[in-house]
Parts: structure tokens; C-alpha cells; sequence
């Protein structure tokens, strides 16, 4: 798109130019009066330092066992409660939001990267058109679990050993996540960039003699943003919750490794005995998807000079 | 008789035989059944400084030439020569070079610029691609030419949502003036604004022309702006050229019986005349441009059709001085041209 422009002091003599205002600014001020968004912001910002920081406040160790204090409700000492080892929840969620939160920002940016570039290249290019979306039909007909186990079971063993069990699993899960959910996607901006395809602009872009990577990067691009940023926000929640499943399979991160959706369906079993194990990685997992979304709703909206003005 | 035609110098843009056909798939598998001849065979010169009026009802390809001479479209065939290049076949590298030469104002303001673009974005879009100069001198060639469209400066960072159709037109303007062009296809430019908004754009397209020495092709389908405007005025009909010539003589005389029945459609302001005036009513509706008729394509509704009208295709020539036309009522040898289609059709 644009670069800022360089802002001319206004004290300058003789030319009086007006000292272009970088277009970001005016973005985060229509981003801040979003109230969705910037309440979405301050949560999913809580949340982050939260992981990020809390460990080298909250000094128990998540894999800590101390059987004697194991099912007990918050209190002072476990403000979140302890497992059936006695383990501490309050640091389970801590790391487990870490790797949750990882995995579900990089396996959505790799299938919004994925299904970007294969939408526009279908939409833009009417030669890879077919090919491309017989390429997604393929995909979006298999069944996912399935061929996410089989990816799994594949690759877990070689990736182990390269990356390490925990780097290698990080790996195989951000992957094998983002290259099956790329598919909504591409579709969607492939229909858009059709349809922008044919609009006048890009015609008169073509006149100017605009090559076609700069076409698709200043003029198709910035106008798929709003279904892109739809899909992102979504693509997190998925994420995460695929991993979940993952996880609850036995599949993703090994058994001791704490993430968000491994907590919960641990506490499943103790649904009847302590209910509140159940809430916390929910309510964690519930707060990022839905701040996540205000966020890409105002960024959305903050993004379309259309609706800036307003 | 050719006083205001500057016919002495040379074309600026020379079109030859140019023919645009879109395919069209249908079936099953998707096979070529046929094609739209939305241009067929139309041949045509600019000279420079002046102004070609391009008149015609919807869909007779109008736009397309338009188009077809700056090849947004790949051409089906003939040849477009603009400021002795051939633009029909050039690389397209060698393609690009040109662009600046040639620019184009589109119909629709609010379409043809992107909305998430900041006005001096747009206008400075072909400096960026062509050239020139560093960012500072770019930023002052985008103020100097919404200086000369007529547009503030403090609008340069805004958007186009918040214009009005005719401040749009100008940024369209400005767009293209921005690479010093020589030939601008302006098409139908001013269709889409108000009347009052539409005489602005106009008498600011000459203003231009005159300080500029610009060439336009003006598409429209506004004869008495076309009236107004042009040098010389081309009528179209399915995807053909009928007549072309000096616009006096066009309006005061037109010869094909298209243009006849065309020009009679022009209403007339003052009420006692237009009461008198006989007006040449068509019957029947445009044949379908993938299916056009045998022989001459005004044959299914030309009021003096004759019987070989209806089987050889007429030639487009001079008939007089500087008028162009495919006609057989006027094609002074009747009796060779029907040997020759003896032979043609043999």
C-alpha cells in the first residue's frame, strides 16, 4: 500500500505543505473508538503478558507434584485449585496458555498466509484458477482428523529427535494445523479477487502499465483485507481448539506438557468432584477467541477508509 | 471543407482492420461455440490535436475500440499504430515504455479508483510506475496537477468515498495527465455525472487539449456533446464503423442512413420545431453481435434497404473529402461492386 509520508515540518518557509499524516495514525484512532475492539485489545493484551510474565511472578513449578494437597479448591496457596497429582493450576494454565497461544497465532498465520496467496493466485490468474481450487476441493473433502493423526503419527518421531520432543511437537502441530485450515480461506478470497478483478480501477491500473505482482499487492490485496482479517480471527479459535483435540487424543504435546486444551479435557474425568477445573481453561480459551475477534472486527473497520470517516 | 480538420498532419493514431472477438463457451465441456463480434473490422486515423467523437447506441463496441486501441484486450486481430508504434503486437515490456503515451478517463468516477487509496496516491500511481524523480518531486507533480484539474490541494490525503462524482472525474484526470500523455481515449467520460457537472468536465477536457495539444478519442453516446467537443465524429453500429466525417457536415448532413436515424433522435429544445421535425423511427432491435446479419449489418432495420444490402457487406470509403462511409446507396458504382460480389460471393 502507501508508505508514510515523510512529514514536512509546517514551519517551512515559502511552500506551505501540509505535513502528510501517516494513514496508521488515523487507523488506531478509529481502531481505539471501536469499543469492542479496544476492550477485545486490553484482554487479549492481559492474557498475553499473563503467560508471558506470570511464570516469574507465580514461582510453583506446573509439573510440581505434591500429592498430599491434590483436588483442593482455590485458596491462597492455589488460587485456581490443584489437579489430581496436586499440581498447581494457576502455573498449568500460565504455561499451558504460552504454547496454546503460540500454536494457535502461527498455525493461523501459516493457513492465512497459505489460503491468501492460493486464493489471489486463483483469482488473479485464470490459468492456475482450476488447478488451484480442484487443489482445495481435494483438501476441504478429506477428512481432517483422521489425516491429521496419520500426519502425526508420520512425522512425530523424526521431528522429536530433530527439534527436540517439545520443539519438534510445536512444529508438527503448527504445521499440520495451518495446512488443513486454509482451505475457507482461499475460497473466499478467490471470490472476492474475481470480483475486484473486473473493476474499473484495475483497468485503469493495467493502462498505466501497473505489472502484475504491484497489481496484486497496491490494488487486490488491500480490498480483501476484510474477509481476510474474518478469517484470521477465526483461524485462532480453530487453531486452538484443534489442538485441543489434539491434545485430548493423545496426539499433540506429550501427556505432562500442560496446554490450554490439554488442562481441560484432563479435568473432564473430575467434572462431578471439582466443576471449577473445567471453567478456567474454558473461560481462558472463550476470553482469547472472542477478544481476538473484537480485535479483528475493529481492525476491519479501522482498516476501510470508508468507514474511517465515520 | 476541411477547415477545422487538421488532415495535413500526420495520424497520431492509425487503426487498421481492428477486430476484438470474444469467445463464448457453452455445453457440457465448455467448448468454444462461437464468438461475440463486439468489433469487427473497423479502421480508423486520429490526427494530432484533434478530437474523434465516437458515437452509437449500447453495445455496439464503442468501449471496446476504446479499449482494444490501448490493448487492455488482446486484440483478435489488425493493427493500432499510436505515434508510429504498433501497440497490436508489442511485447509486453515494450508494451509498458508506451504506456505513458496513451492514457485513458473511464466512464465511471467512482469505480475507476481505488478506494484505499489517498487521492495524491492515485494521481501519482503512474509516476511511481514510470520513473520519475524522487518522492518530493513526485508529491509536487501530484499537486501541480490537481492544481490544473481544478481540485484543492488539502484534498491530497483524502479518499475518494469523500468526493463528488464530478471532483472524482477530475482525480481521474489528473491520473492521467500525470505522464504527459499524448493520446487519451476518454470513455464515456462524463455519462455518469449530472448535466451541469458534465459541461465542467467537458470544458475542462479542452481547456486541456488546448494547453496540452492532447489527442482524444471521446466515446459517448451524448450527440450533442459529441456536437460540442469533437472534430470529427465516427458513428458505430454492431461492432462496425457507418460513417465517419467532419462534425458540421455530420450534423448538418449525415448520409447513412444509421446516422440519419440517429441524429433525428436528438430532442429539440424549442417546442414549435420539435413538433415539425419528422423523426426516423427503427423498427426491431440490434442484431445479436455473435449472430450479426449477411451483407450489410444495418440491413435488418435500414429503412432504404435494398436487395444487395442484404448480401455483400458493404466497403468502408472515402465517398467525399474527408467522409468516410460503408454504404451501398452511396457506393457510386453499384454495378461493379455487384460483379465483384458476384466474384466474392463465387
Amino acid at each position: 500500500m502507501t508508505e508514510p509520508v515523510p512529514a514536512t515540518p509546517i514551519a517551512e518557509p515559502v511552500e506551505i505543505r501540509k505535513p502528510a499524516r501517516s494513514q496508521w495514525w488515523d487507523v488506531w484512532d478509529q481502531f481505539r473508538s471501536h469499543t469492542g475492539a479496544f476492550w477485545g485489545m486490553v484482554v487479549f493484551l492481559i492474557i498475553v503478558l499473563a503467560v508471558l510474565f506470570g511464570p516469574f511472578l507465580w514461582h510453583i513449578d506446573p509439573t510440581y507434584i505434591d500429592i498430599r494437597a491434590r483436588n483442593q479448591g482455590p485458596s491462597l496457596a492455589h488460587p485456581m485449585g490443584t489437579d489430581q497429582l496436586g499440581r498447581d493450576t494457576f502455573a498449568r494454565m500460565m504455561s499451558g496458555g504460552r504454547v496454546s497461544l503460540a500454536v494457535g497465532m502461527t498455525a493461523m498465520l501459516l493457513a492465512l498466509v497459505l489460503g491468501t496467496l492460493i486464493g489471489v493466485l486463483a483469482g488473479y490468474f485464470k490459468r492456475l484458477d482450476g488447478p488451484l481450487m480442484r487443489l482445495t476441493d481435494l483438501f476441504l473433502a478429506l477428512p481432517l482428523l483422521p489425516l491429521l493423526l496419520v500426519i502425526i503419527m508420520l512425522f512425530r518421531e523424526v521431528l522429536s529427535a530433530r527439534f527436540g520432543p517439545e520443539g519438534g511437537i510445536f512444529i508438527l502441530m503448527v504445521s499440520a494445523i495451518g495446512i488443513t485450515s486454509w482451505m475457507q480461506t482461499a475460497r473466499i478470497v478467490r471470490g472476492d479477487v474475481l470480483a475486484l478483478k473486473e473493476r474499473e480501477f484495475v483497468l485503469a491500473a493495467r493502462s498505466i502499465g501497473t505489472p502484475n505482482r504491484r497489481m496484486v499487492t497496491r490494488h487486490v490485496l488491500p480490498n480483501v483485507l476484510s474477509p481476510i482479517m474474518v478469517s484470521a480471527t477465526l483461524g485462532i479459535a480453530t487453531a486452538i481448539i484443534t489442538e485441543s483435540s489434539l491434545s485430548f487424543l493423545g496426539l499433540g504435546f506429550p501427556p505432562d506438557f500442560p496446554t490450554w486444551g490439554r488442562l481441560l479435557f484432563d479435568s473432564v474425568d473430575y467434572l462431578q468432584q471439582s466443576p471449577a477445573r473445567v471453567i478456567w481453561p474454558g473461560m481462558a480459551i472463550s476470553m482469547t477467541v472472542l477478544a481476538v475477534n473484537y480485535m479483528g472486527d475493529g481492525l476491519r473497520d479501522a482498516l476501510d477508509p470508508r468507514i474511517r470517516g465515520r | 471543407m476541411l477547415d477545422d480538420t487538421p488532415s495535413k498532419t500526420k495520424p497520431l493514431v492509425a487503426v487498421d482492420n481492428l477486430k476484438m472477438h470474444f469467445p463464448i463457451y457453452g455445453g457440457l465441456l465448455r467448448r468454444r461455440t462461437g464468438e461475440v463480434k463486439a468489433v469487427d473490422g473497423v479502421s480508423f486515423d486520429i490526427f494530432e490535436g484533434e478530437t474523434l467523437g465516437l458515437v452509437g447506441e449500447s453495445g455496439c463496441g464503442k468501449s471496446t475500440v476504446g479499449r482494444a486501441l490501448l490493448r487492455l484486450y488482446e486484440l483478435t486481430d489488425g493493427t493500432v499504430k499510436i505515434d508510429d508504434y504498433d501497440i497490436a503486437h508489442a511485447s509486453p515490456e515494450a508494451l509498458r515504455k508506451m504506456r505513458p503515451t496513451m492514457q485513458m478517463i473511464f466512464q465511471d468516477p467512482q469505480a475507476s479508483l481505488n478506494p484505499r487509496m489517498t487521492v495524491a496516491d492515485i494521481i501519482g500511481e503512474p509516476l511511481r510506475e514510470h520513473d520519475t524523480g524522487s518522492k518530493l518531486e513526485r508529491e509536487d507533480r501530484v499537486l501541480e496537477l490537481m492544481d490544473q484539474v481544478g481540485l484543492n490541494r488539502d484534498f491530497a490525503n483524502r479518499y475518494p468515498h469523500e468526493f463528488s462524482g464530478g471532483q472524482r472525474q477530475r482525480i481521474g484526470i489528473a491520473r492521467a495527465l500525470a505522464l504527459n500523455p499524448k493520446f487519451i481515449v476518454c470513455d464515456e467520460p462524463i455519462a455518469a455525472l449530472d448535466v451541469s457537472i458534465q459541461a465542467q468536465v467537458v470544458n475542462l477536457l479542452e481547456e486541456l487539449q488546448d494547453s496540452l495539444g492532447l489527442t482524444y478519442l471521446f466515446i459517448s453516446h451524448d450527440l450533442s456533446m459529441v456536437r460540442h467537443i469533437a472534430d470529427r465524429v465516427a458513428v458505430m453500429y454492431l461492432g462496425r464503423i457507418v460513417e465517419l466525417a467532419p462534425r458540421e457536415e455530420i450534423y448538418s448532413d449525415p448520409l447513412h442512413p444509421y446516422t440519419k436515424a440517429l441524429l433525428s433522435a436528438v430532442p429539440e429544445p424549442d417546442p414549435s420545431i420539435e413538433s415539425k421535425v419528422e423523426r426516423v423511427i427503427l423498427t426491431g432491435d440490434v442484431p445479436s453481435p455473435s449472430n450479426p446479419p449477411k451483407g450489410c449489418n444495418f440491413c435488418t432495420r435500414c429503412p432504404s434497404v435494398m436487395d444487395v444490402c442484404k448480401q455483400i457487406e458493404p466497403t468502408f470509403q472515402e465517398v467525399r473529402p474527408g467522409r468516410y462511409l460503408a454504404c451501398h446507396l452511396f457506393e457510386d458504382t453499384a454495378q461493379i461492386t455487384d460483379e465483384s460480389a458476384a466474384n466474392g460471393a463465387g
